[in-house]
């Protein structure tokens, strides 16, 4: 598949905005820190800022975008519908959920409600995103049941990297958070391999036989395309990394996405002072900048059904 | 909406194509443009037609494919166009109801002043039937020519999708595929018509007649002279990857060692 930048940056921007507002939510929760306005007002205008910036990206990504209100309509069946209504409907409790934080400087009684009703919220957000890929049967790999794991993995990790760094600006984070966002970080990048494996060993669900239907007379080449240039199908799902190059970008991904952000998360549970926020912040560059890379590496390793009326052999 | 319709008509309009005597003209793709390009999904954009790199949009392609190997092989030409799937995963996937499915006759359409041009029902066809216009920013199907097959200014005899009128091989037929009493579905039963990709699930409407095996040919009622009988003398000279000539296939080797 084509990787579209808008895409790759929606689903990373969006997936780090909605999973801070989950690990803020569990820090209101356990109490790790203190509501007040300053640290309030900073994490929410990034985490609300990512998920708008992402929400606003895919939607002027569109070929009409004045038409986007239509979106919320179709939930019933459509993932893409349902993650509209989600990504909105979201904005609901974790206004409160900030209101709270922000301006009464409060997590307790109606406020933690906000926060938990947000965590789900943005939960179920980040889960339709997943939904969406892994629903599309005409792109066999997509369906693998860790799609939607990893995205979800993907966003507490990076959300919890970026919430953890901004709020140890503010006050000291206990180094039992440093250590859980390691966690994650390492969680998501073992979900992401095991993905790669299984995407790697996975049996062609389709091929060029079947999808001509004449496999009974032997095997089926392309002799002459449709027409000498391009189409959109082929621009758009002809999009084809060389496994050789996508080997190695895996492998940068987990280095600069996994180990770096690791190794420093591990760093801030062992210090203490203005190394902590630093470090963190590091951590998370790193860590999106691997993130980018998996994302782009998601659609760009991807290959459509579609494909096999124009030579590919199985997908 | 996108749901699929609940109370959906026994009527299947749809396509049956037969590989066995398309002759791979493009014929019917070429009328399939020229039709469309003032019908229902109008334009069929084209970008830059005389450029190196023209783009246009169209629903009928004609792919070439081989098939097999040796004297079993065979070439087939390929039309490719929307199925018309019972089950069609490109409207499901709308997020807001611009692609659905006539409950009447099963016909799969876009509407272009609700379609935003998100893509995602390309992405969700397997058959890659759909075709994104850049130009205009919504997506572009297929319409099994709703405005031929409905149309009372055209004589009856027209009222058929622009691809079927205009086969010269007549290697296409339009007809009721849920009615087994059809014209095509006893063309499908007899000829042994299938449905392409099956594992997809989406149950397409459209179905493919298979190239009959060499020996399953209707034998030859026209008058052309016999081909020349191929003797052992022509075929000893004729080595496999040979040239025919054998002082081409001595310079040939020589020059290979």
């Amino acid at each position: 598949m084509h990787p579209a930048y808008s895409v790759i940056f929606f689903t990373s921007s969006s997936g780090a905005g909605y999973g801070a507002l989950i690990w803020l939510a569990v820090f209101a929760i356990t109490g790790a820190v203190v509501p007040d306005t300053v640290s309030g007002l900073a994490v929410f205008a990034v985490a609300l800022g990512l998920v708008t910036a992402g929400l606003l990206s895919s939607t002027f990504h569109l070929g009409h975008p004045e038409r986007a209100w239509r979106a919320i309509s179709q939930w019933r069946t459509s993932w893409l519908s349902r993650e509209g209504v989600a990504a909105l409907a979201t904005y609901i409790p974790v206004l409160l959920f900030a209101l709270g934080w922000i301006l009464f400087e409060s997590h307790d009684g109606g406020w933690r409600i906000a926060a938990v009703v947000s965590a789900l919220a943005a939960a179920v957000t980040v889960g339709c995103t997943g939904m969406i890929y892994a629903s599309l049967r005409a792109i066999p790999r997509w369906t693998d049941a860790t799609v939607v794991p990893v995205y979800l993995a993907f966003a507490l990790a990076s959300g919890g990297a970026l919430a953890f760094a901004i709020l140890a600006f503010f006050t000291p984070m206990s180094s039992v958070w440093a250590l859980a966002v390691a966690a994650v970080i390492a969680a998501a990048w073992a979900l992401k391999f095991l993905y790669w494996r299984r995407i790697d060993n996975a049996a062609p669900v389709a091929t060029a036989e079947s999808a001509t239907g004449l496999g009974h007379i032997g095997k089926v080449r392309l002799f002459e395309a449709p027409h000498t240039g391009e189409n959109y199908i082929m621009r758009e799902m002809g999009y084809r990394v060389a496994r050789k190059h996508a080997a190695r970008l895996r492998l940068i991904a987990a280095l600069v996405g996994g180990a770096v952000p690791a190794i420093c998360f591990l760093a801030c549970a062992a210090l203490n002072g203005v190394l902590v926020p630093l470090l963190a912040a590091i951590g998370f560059a790193a860590l999106a900048t691997g993130v980018l890379v998996e994302r782009w590496l998601f659609f760009a390793e991807a290959e459509h059904a579609s494909m096999l009326y124009y030579g590919r052999s199985a997908v | 909406m996108t749901g699929l319709p609940e109370n959906a008509a026994a009527k299947k309009l749809g396509l049956v194509i037969d590989l066995d005597i398309c002759v791979g003209c493009h014929a019917c793709a070429v009328n399939c443009k020229e039709w469309n390009d003032g019908g229902h999904s109008a334009p069929l954009t084209d970008e830059e037609p005389y450029g190196p790199d023209p783009l246009g949009v169209w629903f009928n392609r004609i792919h070439t494919y081989e098939a097999g190997d040796g004297p079993d092989g065979r070439t087939v030409h390929f039309p490719r166009s929307c199925l018309h799937c019972e089950e069609p995963a490109c409207v499901t996937v709308c997020p807001t109801g611009a692609s659905y499915k006539r409950a009447a006759d099963g016909i799969v359409l876009v509407n272009a002043d609700t379609c935003i041009g998100c893509k995602l029902c390309s992405w969700a066809c397997p058959y890659g039937a759909r075709e994104y216009d850049y130009a205009d920013g919504v997506m572009k199907k297929c319409t099994l020519c709703i405005d031929r097959i409905e149309n009372r200014n055209l004589p009856a005899e027209d009222r058929v999708p622009a691809c079927v009128s205009t086969c010269p091989a007549s290697a296409r037929h339009f007809g009721d595929l849920g009615d087994p009493q059809s014209d095509v579905s006893r063309l499908v039963a007899e000829r042994g018509g299938y449905a392409l990709m099956p594992e997809m699930e989406l149950k397409p409407v459209n179905r493919y007649l298979p190239p009959r095996a060499p020996a399953d040919a209707p034998a030859s009622t026209a008058t052309a002279p016999a081909a020349p009988p191929v003797t052992d003398e022509t075929t000893a000279r004729a080595p496999a990857g040979g040239t025919g000539s054998r002082f081409l296939d001595w310079v040939d080797r020589t020059l290979s060692r």
